[in-house]
């Protein structure tokens, strides 16, 4: 598994749940608790080590786990401010989601991300599609997705849908467009030390 | 009908619609006067209304030639064009003009050049001042994309570095005292010799021998052991001068490379302070430990060629001798000076 998706598991645990318990979790995992390179990647295994040792010490449903995950990641600035370029406002976020695994590998060609499909089904309501190599990426973008509708002032229901097939399958309502102001952003950051 | 007759259907676009397809679009007139202007490219200058300007006043010409007239200017219709524009932000700017049928001027669409992020954070723009088709937000995305790997990847190279050189200086250190240790006393004995070579500086070479360390270590335990030997390595650091390297080599073994000190009175001198400040009793949980150190030290200037093996053994063959002649004491190797026969014999009690 790449690098980033293990350091962001260990910044997400440790940000949220304190050193401390990062460190107990590492020590259950059978990982040194300086943890991950970002840029380097690891055995498929460890990961799994990883999230399972979390849901015993958290006490938490693998699905709730990963899709907080998922919204901690997109509250972070920068990816934050990466996944914003996919669109001016939540539909339009949402339709470029198709795109999203072209736009992991313009940036980190070796990030292996499922392929997505989002499909309209009307009256606000959408699907999407992950299919992948390893499950647990639906819930993680069940997570982002309700962070971003946040983010863009959307309000919107998501929910993982139970399928029996290899995909994993997000169903989203959206019920107001602009609910709220949403978060600002712009298109170039300030320049450095301006 | 009029499928059959496209040839001649000329294409009626409006000006809202051509600044949707083309935001930063320009319709000028045949003299140059500016008619007409995309929404972004409005933006762009600041709330000043180009209608009615000059193209050649609002936008300076920069490639393929600046050009002064509108004729010449017509001459150019088709080709990529570098443009900036004349006010203070001087944005550079790429487009095309086309030249309209019947006199009717021309249509020019222009873009942001390469550097597009400059642009839109200096006019602050948004998403929606790019055309759907324009691959700019792209671009933006890539360098926001790029500059965050470049600098997790030069913080990565970073720890690499610290962890390399960490792993070097533990390599080098003994961990007891964080004196050097055998290797870097070997290292740094290679160089200083190669350095006399090359014209360097002479120096001495002194080996340091504890006396009844063994009896401290049987009587008092290992803790007592390791205190003598910190104590140890703080007195021999203190000795030193800037430049000097001082090493554990072995057990109770201990060795300084002196760089510049050649006078055979000022070495004695030394191993003499250090000997005393060695004798001087160590407190270890209320017990006294005694211990002393011999000494053999020998000078590079008395080699022709000086060869580290050839320093190592003399050095030793002098601290032989001060063991001999009662220990505590220092010996400066001299040329001739061997050991007697029982040599072998009395180096394999000696440091037990």
């Amino acid at each position: 598994m790449h690098g980033l998706v293990n350091r962001s598991l260990q910044c997400f645990l440790r940000d949220t749940y304190g050193s401390d318990l990062w460190c107990r979790i590492a020590e259950e995992a059978g990982i040194d608790s300086v943890g991950f390179e970002a840029l380097l990647m690891y055995d498929d295994a460890i990961t799994d080590h990883l999230i399972d040792a979390s849901i015993k010490w958290l006490g938490k449903p693998r699905d709730a786990l990963l899709e907080d995950l998922g919204i901690y990641l997109a509250r972070l600035e920068a990816p934050r401010r990466l996944l914003r370029f996919g669109g001016v406002d939540f539909v339009d976020f949402l339709q470029s989601l198709d795109e999203l695994p072209e736009r992991v590998h313009l940036a980190v060609p070796d990030l292996e991300i499922p392929e997505l499909r989002l499909s309209s089904i009307g009256g606000g309501r959408f699907t999407l599609e992950c299919k992948g190599r390893m499950p647990g990426f639906g819930s993680v973008f069940a997570g982002v997705l309700r962070a971003m509708a946040d983010d863009y002032g959307a309000l919107a229901l998501i929910d993982l849908a139970q399928t029996a097939s290899a995909s994993e399958l997000i169903q989203i309502e959206l019920l107001e467009m602009e609910f709220a102001s949403g978060r600002h952003f712009e298109l170039a950051l300030p320049e450095r030390g301006a | 009908m009029m499928d059959g007759n496209l040839h001649d259907d000329p294409l009626l676009v409006g000006e809202g619609a051509l600044g949707q397809m083309m935001p930063m679009y320009l319709r000028v007139s045949p003299s140059g006067h500016i008619r007409s202007v995309g929404p972004t490219l409005a933006k762009l200058c600041r709330g000043n209304d180009l209608r009615g300007a000059r193209l050649l006043e609002v936008f300076e010409l920069r490639k393929p030639h600046p050009v002064q007239t509108m004729e010449a200017f017509g001459k150019l219709a088709g080709q990529r064009l570098h443009l900036a524009l004349r006010d203070g932000s001087k944005t550079a700017l790429r487009g095309m003009a086309l030249r309209l049928p019947e006199g009717q001027g021309y249509v020019i669409n222009l873009s942001f050049g390469i550097a597009a992020a400059e642009a839109v954070r200096e006019h602050n723009l948004t998403n929606a001042d790019f055309a759907p088709t324009d691959l700019t937000v792209e671009l933006l995305y890539l360098t926001e994309v790029k500059a965050a790997v470049m600098e997790e990847l030069a913080a990565l190279n970073l720890r690499l570095q610290c962890a390399q050189r960490a792993a070097e200086e533990q390599a080098l250190t003994d961990a007891l005292t964080g004196l050097a240790n055998r290797r870097a006393l070997d290292q740094t004995l290679d160089r200083t010799v190669e350095a006399i070579r090359r014209g360097g500086r002479a120096f001495t070479f002194m080996h340091i021998d504890l006396d009844f360390f063994k009896a401290v270590n049987d009587t008092l335990g290992h803790a007592a052991g390791d205190l003598v030997l910190t104590h140890v390595s703080k007195v021999l650091r203190e000795a030193a001068r800037k430049g000097d390297t001082v090493s554990r080599v072995g057990g109770d073994e201990f060795a300084m490379i002196l760089p510049g000190m050649v006078d055979e009175a000022d070495i004695l001198r030394m191993a003499r302070r250090i000997i005393t400040e060695l004798e001087m009793p160590i407190e270890f949980e209320g017990q006294p430990c005694h211990i002393s150190a011999s000494v053999g030290a020998t000078i590079s200037r008395i080699y022709e060629t000086p060869d580290p093996d050839r320093i190592l053994s003399d050095a030793d063959t002098a601290l032989y001798a001060s063991k001999r002649a009662g220990r505590g004491r220092c010996t400066v190797y001299q040329p001739g000076m061997t050991l007697p026969d029982v040599e072998d014999e009395a180096r394999s009690t000696r440091r037990t």
